[in-house]
């Protein structure tokens, strides 16, 4: 399996770059060939992955660096092309996306990395939630003096994803959603 | 961020343009608690359909928004959400306990 440097982003820890970052992975992942409700979802992650960075890493202190690296993994040429043809996704070598964020802040204990029960209607604990529902791979890893996020996403076949979404058009058709 | 408010009859309708984050979430938190606790306005209405995207912090001040209108006796409406906002609300399973409608007609009838 292949792995290229698709791109590298350095920022600070400024929430009003939270915007630009999703820009860009907005833009990225479509080019990646995902469909639309994936490119939503890791631009999420990525999104999420750094607001928690900006709050519980630096404890909202302005001016911190963050690294964002996105690479392709796969053996193949190209996303669109393979996706016509894409068998076995979610398979360890299917073509996919992935995503490793550094940040400098102290280390951070993986048990505490626990998202709040969704049954209880509160505010907060939800972003580490839709992290692990929109990556299909999710990695806290100590080294050097860093804390490394990695995610991954791999590329679903087509039709798989027709399916997917049949199944929320019937979750949406609740009558509290009419 | 913008936000701006229409009052009609017992009704403030608030029109939001733009991301709902990190950035700016605290700021539509405070709006609505000012209009639930301090004003009363028995029924608060969130115009969603200039909000392309709401983070874990956006969905936390709707919340609040909630448990206070639950708190005073107001009825708490969202209407005109993005696919992204729609998610966003199914993945925190939180789109069936707001009260949530297509458009702003819809909001004000039900």
């Amino acid at each position: 399996m292949s792995r290229e440097l698709l791109l590298k982003l350095e920022l600070r820890s400024d929430p009003s770059m939270l915007c630009v970052v999703r820009g860009a992975m907005e833009r990225l992942t479509e080019t990646f060939g995902f469909s639309a409700p994936e490119c939503r979802s890791v631009t999420r992650a990525v999104d999420e992955a750094i607001t928690n960075i900006m709050r519980h890493a630096y404890k909202n202190q302005p001016g911190k660096p963050i690294e964002l690296h996105i690479h392709r993994l796969g053996r193949r040429l190209g996303p669109r092309t393979e996706r016509r043809s894409g068998r076995g996704a979610k398979a360890p070598n299917s073509d996919g996306f992935e995503i490793l964020l550094t940040d400098r802040g102290p280390a951070v204990d993986p048990s505490k990395l626990r998202g709040r029960r969704l049954d209880e209607i509160k505010p907060g604990g939800l972003g580490l939630h839709f992290i692990r529902q929109s990556m299909d791979v999710v990695e806290f890893k100590r080294a050097r003096g860093s804390n490394l996020l990695r995610l991954i996403k791999y590329l679903q076949p087509a039709n798989s994803l027709d399916r997917d979404k049949r199944r929320e058009d019937l979750a949406d058709l609740g009558p509290a959603n009419r | 961020l913008q936000i701006s408010a229409r009052r009609i009859d017992k009704t403030t309708i608030f029109d939001v343009t733009g991301d709902i984050d990190l950035a700016n979430s605290p700021e539509v938190r405070k709006a609505l608690l000012k209009e639930l606790r301090e004003t009363r306005t028995p029924r608060v209405v969130m115009n969603l359909s200039k909000v392309r995207y709401i983070d874990s912090s956006g969905v936390a001040s709707l919340v609040e928004g909630l448990k206070a209108s639950r708190d005073v006796g107001s009825r708490f409406i969202l209407f005109g959400l993005s696919p992204s906002a729609r998610e966003v609300l199914q993945l925190s399973r939180l789109l069936k306990i707001f009260e949530v409608y297509d458009n702003e007609e819809q909001a004000l009838a039900g």
